[in-house]
């Protein structure tokens, strides 16, 4: 980790965990805190992360007792201290999205706002947050977003990469409006509502396939947002990747490039190449890096990524995506590095500068 | 992707000595049903058929989902001057295609072949007379054209039998599925048809579209036909991924798979990912002994069409080098809108054995031709 620069390297993906529905309740209106309750519900745990599954938390990162990077302690000594962390951006996993009752997950969304803030925010300057919205009623998620609009340490909106509908879809478009209204980026996480099988033949039969399933997701929405329209429209929107690889994305460009050369007249607000839109739209942060098996392919990958203004430095903490404090691939430059973990993030998020 | 029509000259002695190809992809039609498919297949299955129609696992049964970016998603050239539709008349693909691009072996993938109509039984009688009718009307008729064996593939028995039905005839050169099946093609259910195709000793050809009835993103239906096309290729992702991590590959040594107009440049990526994956993993999919990126090395080709098209165009050289030049197989898509002429659709130059290779040799070697 020696390419840490001194000013210190701005984490753009942890997850802090909900320790319990229990932390929760003292965020909770009465009638949310009496249903939760009386009617038992459970943990919003998702099948993303099974709990003891080996991605779901570095061995080292798992505590005696209780789930991991569910205390203020463990995130300062595990994912801040250790890479001399200045910023990190924390996004919460807890399944609200999942959730089939709006008025619900509107509920669970503010608590987990609220508890981030108190919890996390209020007790470590270094951290940030994304705004967890209830994406099943997008007045609500709006109403979500305008209630901390004022609060600086909230820098942008967390949205899972698969909802119930494509992310570029014009019904979510009021969320991005005010997004870009409050300079904040969108964060798009890997994970799913499973309001559909999170591969488009079906539901696979292990959780190895569901992580890999995450991947063509992300393409997926790469292509929604820009077919859709929603830079033409949002001209300062920036959409932050989050948890999804990024060696792919050069090969999808090509695909969608071509495949507009052919059918631009079907979407003929996309006046310039998705190539070209992705570059100046799309951030992807570093973790996990899927990366090929030597320093010069990975090279070449950067070359063909076109941008050096793309990646932004994370590590996913808890997730075991890498071991010890090996969080930079083999075959970063270090100027490279430099832009991934100070400038690029400064660039992407207008509330950290 | 030839959208505007070029009336380029046609030099026949020129084409004698243009470099032979193999296309891996030719879509033929018949030119009506009733006069070429209806007498391979039973009186009571015409009648259903003249009731009921196709149903698939989707709304429209004579329509895809998304309309399509041209008529019969065709070539505007491709339509025959004797009113057929576009790939229904021999003579005329002879003399548009096969002559003039010198298509030493074409592979013939019929679209619409009973596959993925959601009769069982239907499915399987019509998957019948589709293989009868490539016989009668192509492959005994021009012996540059093999078959592809039609499977009523969400019923993995009876896909068997007919694999069995027609194994060690040389008019079939593989056994063809869609790639949007009801589950992941790595699933138990479609076990059988794997184990056909290797006592067959024919390839399984995997192409893009179908009708699984599930939506072509893990997040819900676009809006676009240029998203479906895209997305083809991370359908045809997670259904490797399916086959990779169910195990397929080991307990099916000899299988061979050819993923049909997909793409491959995503290839790499997945791979990498895929082994990222299978190392942290292994305790869930223990039947899986070795680095997805090896099985698929040893058991997956790829078609090339469309291919992508980089800026710079050399970083192409980098991706198949990733692949391997041995893993592709050329193919036109014709007569398709998005057809790749062989004359201009590998952008960057490379020696002439392994143009030689990826034109045509890969493939005469997979289909056991040479």
């Amino acid at each position: 980790m020696n390419a840490i620069p001194s000013s210190g390297a701005i984490d753009c993906d942890i997850h802090p965990s909900v320790p319990s529905i229990d932390a929760l309740l003292p965020y909770m209106a009465d009638h949310w805190r009496d249903t939760i309750v009386q009617r038992g519900v459970h943990e919003l745990e998702t099948i993303a992360y099974p709990k003891n599954a080996p991605l779901t938390a570095r061995p080292d990162w798992r505590p005696e007792k209780g789930l991991p990077a569910s205390t203020l302690a463990a995130v300062q000594s595990q994912a801040l201290d250790p890479f001399a962390t200045s910023i990190a951006i924390c996004n919460c996993l807890y399944g609200v999205q999942l959730l089939m009752s709006e008025d619900m997950a509107a509920a669970f969304a503010n608590a987990v706002n609220s508890w981030m803030a108190a919890e996390f925010l209020d007790r470590d300057p270094r951290l940030r947050a994304s705004i967890v919205i209830p994406t099943q009623n997008v007045e609500m998620a709006v109403a979500e977003i305008e209630r901390w609009a004022n609060d600086k340490r909230f820098v942008s909106v967390l949205m899972l990469v698969m909802d119930e509908n494509p992310l570029g879809r014009r019904l979510y478009w009021p969320i991005y409006a005010a997004a870009a209204k409050h300079g904040m980026p969108i964060c798009v996480h890997a994970g799913s509502a499973y309001k559909h099988p999170v591969t488009s033949v079906g539901w696979p039969s292990y959780y190895s396939e569901d992580y890999a399933a995450q991947s063509p997701a992300f393409h997926n929405m790469v292509s929604s947002f820009i077919c859709e329209g929603v830079f033409a429209k949002f001209p300062d929107l920036k959409v932050v990747l989050a948890e999804s690889g990024f060696t792919w994305l050069p090969a999808h460009l090509w695909r969608l490039t071509k495949f507009w050369r052919g059918l631009r007249a079907e979407i003929p607000w996309v006046d310039r190449t998705p190539t070209e839109i992705a570059r100046d739209h799309f951030r992807l942060t570093l973790q996990p890096v899927d990366a090929p098996p030597d320093a010069k392919a990975f090279e070449t990958l950067m070359e063909h990524m076109g941008s050096d203004e793309m990646l932004l430095f994370s590590t996913d903490y808890p997730h075991h995506q890498f071991d010890g404090d090996a969080v930079l691939p083999e075959g970063l430059s270090p100027g490279l590095a430099r832009k991934i973990m100070v400038d690029n993030p400064k660039n992407t998020y207008p509330r950290l500068q | 992707m030839n959208i505007q029509v070029l009336n380029r000259p046609s030099d026949s002695a020129k084409n004698k000595a243009k470099m032979a190809i193999a296309d891996c992809d030719i879509h033929p039609s018949p030119k009506s049903m009733e006069i070429e498919i209806y007498p391979f297949l039973e009186k009571r299955w015409q009648d259903y058929l003249e009731s009921y129609g196709f149903i698939y696992r989707q709304g429209f049964p004579n329509g895809p989902a998304f309309p399509k970016g041209q008529p019969d998603a065709a070539r505007r050239d491709s339509y025959p001057p004797n009113g057929a539709k576009p790939g229904a008349d021999l003579d005329f693909m002879r003399a548009q295609h096969l002559d003039p691009n010198n298509v030493q072996l074409g592979i013939l993938n019929p679209l619409k072949s009973g596959q993925g109509l959601q009769n069982g039984d239907f499915a399987g009688a019509y998957c019948r007379a589709v293989n009868h009718w490539q016989i009668a009307e192509w492959t005994s008729k021009e012996p540059r054209l093999k078959a592809s064996v039609m499977v009523p593939f969400e019923d993995g028995v009876t896909s068997a039998k007919e694999i069995d039905h027609w194994a060690g005839d040389p008019n079939f050169a593989q056994v063809l599925l869609l790639s949007r099946t009801a589950e992941p093609l790595g699933q138990r259910k479609y076990w059988p048809i794997y184990e056909a195709a290797c006592r067959a000793n024919l390839p399984v050809g995997i192409h893009a579209f179908g009708y699984g009835g599930t939506p072509v993103t893990g997040g819900g239906w676009p809006s676009f036909y240029i998203e479906e096309m895209v997305g083809h290729a991370e359908n045809t992702q997670s259904l490797l991924a399916s086959m990779v991590f169910e195990g397929v590959f080991e307990r099916f040594p000899t299988l061979k798979v050819i993923l049909i107009e997909a793409g491959f440049a995503w290839l790499p990526a997945l791979k990498w990912r895929l082994d990222k994956i299978w190392e942290r993993n292994r305790a869930e999919i223990p039947h899986v002994t070795r680095p997805p990126s090896e099985l698929i090395r040893e058991h997956v080709w790829l078609t090339t069409q469309p291919m992508e098209e980089p800026e710079p165009k050399e970083q192409l050289l980098d991706t198949i080098g990733w692949i391997g030049w041995d893993k592709l197989l050329f193919a036109t898509d014709y007569p398709h809108w998005d057809f790749d002429d062989p004359a201009r659709a590998l952008p960057v130059k490379i020696d002439k054995a392994t143009k030689e290779d990826f034109f045509l040799n890969n493939a005469l070697d997979l289909f056991g031709l040479r």
